[in-house]
């Protein structure tokens, strides 16, 4: 706004009264955002990296040492490992799946609402979102949504073992391999048998078709066989005689058996609703019975996801839970305004779905791409409230990021400002890429 | 679509706005005659295999807020004893007894207003300092404009935590530390940089004839301001509100440090009950569900805007 000096004064007067009101409108204007920008911002970047620089009271300057703490101080450690794999992994899922989402909702015709039900996630906080998934990781499969499923699939393609709670009554011939099997103590003889009594088991942990075993085990064998009856040596109201095949005592279907001579097993069978067995056709000698650990084995758990091994990746699951609509929907907005020609084209000249995708819809897609990724990274460096409240007291440390570490250590007991600090300053570190890439976009922008 | 955040609010990407109509890229165009049944066949197999996929996805995604509302209806022993999904085949579990004890609980109902008296100022205070700032630096001429504009782009990405220490020892100094209106500045002062972006980029839209036109009639800036720039901005100002609201109401971690036990919001006294998590379910969940219903109305009500303001705002 160059006003030359030699134009009338007349003229100018006016003039530079507007611009003089303009520039004190503009002060007023700016200033209220900017003393708060200044004061709450500004000085708060320069202070934290002043203080990073003294000790933990903030009393003594100690120059770098607080840096240099930082990676030889394991939690830390732990808490930078945990950070870079947040990095490395959830952008990285999240731009695949949000594009092949993106790609496979352009062929459907109810995408608006496919793409409301993953956007809503967006709308829950992250303490909500951690509550939701504390509840859906809950190790117990009674109670656990994903450990339900696990056990559910996990049971249809293995056979569940029938007794995991039984065991046998000590002292009255069956020992316990260190595997979990039983074994007969004493070797049974061709045309001999054997009763073989269990306890531990609930009244409705035994089948609904078992009966009584006291017919069977009174059965002789013939001189090729050995029999027996595996049963449950509890009779209600406690009248029984342990070690004995009691009236009212019921037999254990179900249960495998094997025969085993010279450390192999020869001969196996399963035992029948009366819980009796039989090898026919042995050779004559003397065999050891055995009951394989398959029948006692506990039941498949599923998934310790909270515990230290799996509570990252079960956190980053939760994430993306939250950000798949985003990536979904701001690469969708890309997708639309891909050049319909070159797709068409490609789709005449006879090229399938996968080299349109691969060849074509990708490079175009690239700079929207780039754009998710870059905001995902900085929104995940940035992540602390879903580590917080989904990982439990015990594994906070083992699932610790950078934010969740600074917290700790300033505030959480840690009661250390001078690395809480210093780790502050790493973080801002960490997104300066992203705040130049903002600038020079900015800029760009407006040429 | 160049990633600018100007384009992503312009264009509206998604949601219940004015939609083209759906494009469907499998069908074989009619243009093309030969092998045109065995071409749809595969067509129709094709989007069938990617129907079910999507339909598996979308439930996938259903489950967990399903699971978090059901098991918000039940009682605590039965979520000690047995899983949500029980519910669907025996819907006499359901009861709003949880609700009613959690709506009885001054500690929460307390919180709940926390919760809205930090939100609705953060939100307020913000767009109001943003939309002013972000038209003086799109028309209005100053010194070092657009030096201190390129700054302000640079505060964008600066994290909360670096704010956390020194902002205390500041508001614990003037006595805005454990406070409402604490809490309500950090917010404002965090959430202004991409306001002010976001408003700036919009306002430098505006036809530059309108406003020489105001001007010529003698409008004074606030005329203009008022009565021109406000309701050309509309669109902007209300997807940054809907952004700024849900970010303010989402907290934790600001509230975490600067509220204290009686200005603490709903997710900082929830964060509290977090410890016997399995024991407090019947709290948490209501809960949860209470601090989601807000956000949920705002969703639901505002779609279009709701999407592209956390669009605009994911550069944050």
């Amino acid at each position: 706004m160059a006003v030359t000096s030699s134009a009338p004064a007349a003229a100018v007067t006016p003039r530079r009264r507007a611009q003089r009101r303009r520039r004190a409108a503009a002060a007023l204007f700016v200033l209220p955002a900017l003393l708060l920008l200044g004061a709450l911002v500004v000085y708060p970047v320069l202070f934290s990296i002043g203080r990073s620089l003294f000790d933990a009271g903030g009393e003594r300057f100690v120059g770098v040492a607080n840096y240099t703490a930082m990676f030889r101080d394991p939690a830390t450690l732990t808490a930078i490992r945990n950070s870079t794999i947040w990095v490395v992994v959830a952008p990285v899922l999240l731009t695949g799946v949000g594009l092949v989402l993106a790609v496979l909702t352009e062929k459907v015709r109810w995408a608006t609402a496919f793409k409301l039900v993953l956007f809503l996630p967006m709308a829950v906080s992250f303490l909500a979102a951690g509550i939701v998934f504390r509840l859906a990781y809950e190790e117990e499969p009674d109670r656990g949504v994903l450990n339900a499923v696990a056990v559910g699939v996990h049971d249809v393609f293995t056979e569940q073992s029938p007794y995991p709670e039984a065991r046998a009554r000590e002292g009255h011939g069956l020992t316990a391999g260190s595997d979990g099997s039983y074994r007969t103590d004493a070797a049974a003889d061709t045309g001999g048998s054997v009763s073989l009594g269990f306890v531990g088991l609930t009244p409705d942990a035994v089948p609904a078709g078992a009966r009584p075993a006291q017919d069977a085990a009174a059965r002789t064998a013939a001189a090729d066989e050995v029999r027996g009856v595996v049963y449950l040596d509890f009779t209600p109201g406690g009248a029984g005689t342990p070690g004995a095949v009691d009236p009212e005592e019921n037999g254990l279907p179900g249960m495998a058996v094997e025969a085993v001579r010279d450390g192999e097993v020869v001969a196996s069978a399963t035992t029948a609703d009366d819980g009796s067995f039989a090898f026919t056709g042995l050779q004559a000698g003397s065999y050891t019975v055995q009951l394989p650990e398959k029948n006692f084995a506990p039941p498949y758990q599923g998934v310790s996801w909270l515990g230290p091994a799996l509570v990252t990746p079960a956190i980053i699951g939760a994430y993306l839970w939250i950000w798949t609509g985003f990536a979904m929907v701001l690469i969708g907005a890309g997708l639309s305004a891909l050049p319909r020609d070159a797709l068409e084209a490609a789709r005449m000249d006879g090229a399938n779905e996968w080299q349109i995708f691969r060849k074509i819809t990708v490079p175009l897609l690239a700079p929207v791409l780039t754009v998710v990724f870059v905001t995902l990274v900085i929104n995940v460096m940035k992540v602390f409230d879903l580590v917080y409240i989904i990982a439990p007291g015990p594994v906070q440390e083992e699932a610790s990021v950078l934010a969740t570490r600074m917290w700790l250590v300033s505030f959480g007991g840690g009661n250390d400002q001078g690395l809480g600090s210093a780790l502050s300053v790493l973080l801002l570190l960490l997104v300066v890429p992203a705040m130049i890439f903002n600038i020079r976009r900015f800029r760009g922008s407006r040429k | 679509m160049s990633g600018n955040v100007g384009n992503v609010i312009e264009r509206s990407p998604a949601g219940g706005g004015p939609r083209p109509p759906a494009r469907h890229a499998v069908p074989a165009s009619p243009s093309a005659p030969p092998r045109r049944a065995a071409k749809r066949l595969r067509a129709w197999l094709g989007s069938g295999a990617v129907q079910a996929v999507l339909t598996l996805v979308a439930l996938i995604w259903i489950t967990p807020l399903a699971g978090l509302l059901l098991s918000s209806m039940r009682s605590d022993r039965d979520n000690a004893s047995s899983g949500w999904w029980t519910a669907l085949t025996d819907p006499g579990q359901l009861s709003l007894d949880n609700y009613t004890a959690l709506l009885a609980d001054s500690g929460i109902t307390r919180a709940f207003w926390n919760t809205v008296l930090i939100s609705v100022p953060a939100t307020v205070l913000v767009v109001g300092l943003a939309a002013l700032a972000g038209y003086a630096f799109a028309w209005l001429e100053f010194p070092g404009r657009d030096a201190v504009f390129l700054v302000v782009v640079g505060l964008l990405v600066v994290p909360v935590q670096i704010g956390l220490l020194p902002v205390a020892k500041l508001f614990g100094a003037v006595g805005l530390f454990g406070t409402v209106p604490g809490v309500v500045l950090f917010h404002v002062a965090y959430g202004l940089p991409f306001a002010i972006f976001l408003l700036r980029n919009f306002f430098a839209e505006i036809p530059r004839e309108m406003l020489e036109a105001a001007r010529m009639d003698g409008g004074g800036e606030w005329r203009i301001f008022s009565r021109l720039v406000l309701p050309l901005g509309r669109p902007a100002l209300a997807s940054l509100a809907i952004f700024q609201f849900l970010w303010v109401w989402n907290d934790m971690l600001v509230a975490l440090l600067f509220a204290d036990s009686g200005s603490q919001p709903l997710t900082v006294a929830l964060q509290q009950e977090m410890r016997q998590f399995g024991s407090n379910i019947s709290v948490l969940a209501p809960g949860a569900f209470l601090s989601l219903v807000v956000p949920l109305v705002v969703f639901f009500a505002f779609q279009r805007h709701f999407v592209q303001g956390v669009m605009a705002g994911s550069v944050k």
